[in-house]
């Protein structure tokens, strides 16, 4: 296999509580992600796994080990790595196809290369028609939508998602998930993806990483080996499905009792 | 494989009406009720002010009746002292606060973005916050003299400690995330304080002005307490050295009615600048 896009090296992340009491969030945690592979990183809740994507997405200090990105140590953010967050980031007094272009801040494109560019992202997500909307007019569905377009808008190596599902109802979460499939099946864009979904982590994902509970350590690795192009329902029909669900969810029940 | 009675096209029944409940705990007002009881709340007080007067059943030195309120208006409008303490206090306040505003908005950017301008701030605000601004009226005609500095000097001293607290709580509520996902797009800081945390805090700072601008009628007339010889608070003090109850009344509305005129400037140039704003 060739070089990770993303290699998570005997990471550290300890936090200073009150009265100088030690909290270690992460210990001693490797991990690596592939050129065009879906990654999900599963765990009990408090197990570290935002806090591992915020300081993978160079928004949280490491205490100590490496992240690095294309080559490149992590030393904050950058436009190499894409972040869509489980709340809504979208700038409420921006509409849509002003939230997807001001990604494009940095962007040394001419202006109608970056309306080519908005438009394309708009039409990828199925916003075609609410360009113009305001947030909050918008469903949480569409919002997160529009906040998928705008990280992918300037094309980074990667995308680190944390929880973008995790805020919606049980339905528009499905809606999402066979988009996000159907965007990365077009894209295939690196993926590095946070949830505590178990079902959502096997129908996106080619590995899953199930983390430990606190302090946060990689506890075991499962390949997905589900055929692609995949959709939901016959993804979730398939008795590979369930095996693996067993799987993951029997891990992850370990540890929540540990 | 759909029932019956989804392909068939059904008549539409006769509807129900929804009963107007007027007491209902969190249920919406038809708006034409909620605009009667204000009204009416408003009007049944001037009736009761006038049924109070006319049947003469307090002294009207105590309370004059709203028919000699209004002669006073008439007369201080024809003789022109009206326009003159209007003007003067009109001209007071907006300057006292904006010089307020115009420090406070730079200093409570800081504070609310950086610890360090907190930590260096804070306390010698909360020190002064605390401070009775009415104390300060002799300190400031001693140092300042009697002119319109010197109410300048009152409206800030009133003001400003407040205003700078509550900017720096405005763009503290801007919301973590949103800062954090700008940095992704390779945003500098600067960059972010201004293409996102400002027009994010923007409608706080908005709602933050309109109430200051209503304190500043408070101080106002505690500035022309004393030490004035024109004002709307002037007009009010003079009046009660002469036990002119008329006149006070009348200035307690004029102050009343221009407090209410500003407020709702703010109000609707809020829904005019932020629609975005979802209101409850």
């Amino acid at each position: 296999m060739d070089t990770a896009k993303l290699a998570v090296e005997r990471l550290w992340k300890i936090y200073t509580g009150e009265k100088g009491r030690e909290v270690v969030a992460i210990q001693d945690l490797s991990l690596a992600v592939y050129a065009n592979e879906f990654v999900s990183l599963v765990g009990p809740s408090g197990c570290g796994k935002s806090t591992l994507l915020m300081m993978a997405a160079g928004l949280e200090p490491i205490s100590a080990g490496d992240i690095v990105c294309d080559g490149k140590p992590v030393t904050g953010p950058g436009r190499d790595r894409g972040m869509v967050f489980q709340s809504y980031t979208l700038f409420p007094w921006l509409s849509v196809a002003e939230n997807i272009r001001f990604a494009l801040k940095k962007s040394k494109l001419t202006r109608p290369a970056q309306d080519a560019l908005v438009a394309e992202h708009v039409r990828l997500v199925g916003l075609e028609g609410f360009e113009q909307a305001q947030p909050n007019q918008l469903s949480g569905g569409m919002r997160q939508r529009a906040a998928i377009a705008r990280a992918l808008v300037y094309k980074p190596q990667m995308l680190l998602m944390d929880e973008p599902f995790g805020a919606l109802d049980a339905q528009t979460r499905l809606q999402m998930q066979e988009l996000l499939l159907q965007v990365w099946q077009a894209q295939r864009t690196t993926v590095l993806f946070v949830t505590h979904d178990v079902e959502e982590a096997i129908l996106l994902s080619d590995r899953i990483y199930v983390m430990t509970a606190r302090p946060g350590r990689i506890k075991c690795e499962v390949r997905v080996d589900l055929p692609r192009p995949r959709n939901l329902l016959d993804t979730e029909s398939q008795p590979q499905f369930a095996a693996l669900r067993r799987q993951v969810l029997g891990l992850i029940r370990e540890e929540a009792k540990a | 494989m759909t029932s019956d009675a989804v392909s068939r096209q059904p008549e539409r029944p006769q509807l129900r009406k929804a009963p107007v409940r007027l007491l209902e705990l969190r249920a919406d007002l038809p708006r034409r009720w909620y605009v009667t009881v204000g009204v009416g709340f408003i009007s049944l007080f001037l009736i009761a002010w006038i049924g109070v007067t006319a049947a003469q059943w307090v002294v009207p030195l105590f309370l004059p009746s709203p028919a000699a309120v209004l002669a006073e208006l008439g007369s201080q409008v024809q003789d022109g002292t009206l326009w003159l303490d209007l003007w003067a206090s009109v001209y007071r306040i907006s300057v006292g606060w904006l010089v307020s505003t115009v420090l406070a908005l730079p200093i409570g950017i800081l504070m609310g973005n950086f610890q360090f301008f907190e930590g260096l701030f804070e306390p010698f605000v909360d020190l002064l916050r605390y401070m009775p601004a009415v104390a300060f009226v002799p300190l400031t005609i001693l140092w300042l003299g009697v002119g319109d500095t010197q109410k300048f000097a009152i409206l800030f001293i009133g003001i400003f400690f407040q205003e700078v607290l509550l900017i720096m709580d405005n763009v503290k509520n801007v919301p973590h995330d949103l800062i954090q996902v700008s940095y992704t797009f390779g945003l500098s800081k600067w960059e972010v304080l201004r293409s996102v945390i400002l027009p994010a805090a923007m409608p706080g700072i908005w709602d933050t002005f309109r109430i200051t601008l209503g304190w500043a009628w408070t101080y106002l007339v505690v500035a022309e307490l004393v030490a004035a010889n024109v004002g709307l608070g002037y007009r009010i003090m003079r009046a009660q050295r002469f036990l002119e109850t008329d006149q006070i009344i009348l200035g307690i509305l004029v102050i009343g009615v221009l407090g209410l005129i500003t407020d709702m400037f703010f109000k609707w140039s809020y829904r005019r600048l932020f629609p975005w704003v979802s209101k409850r």
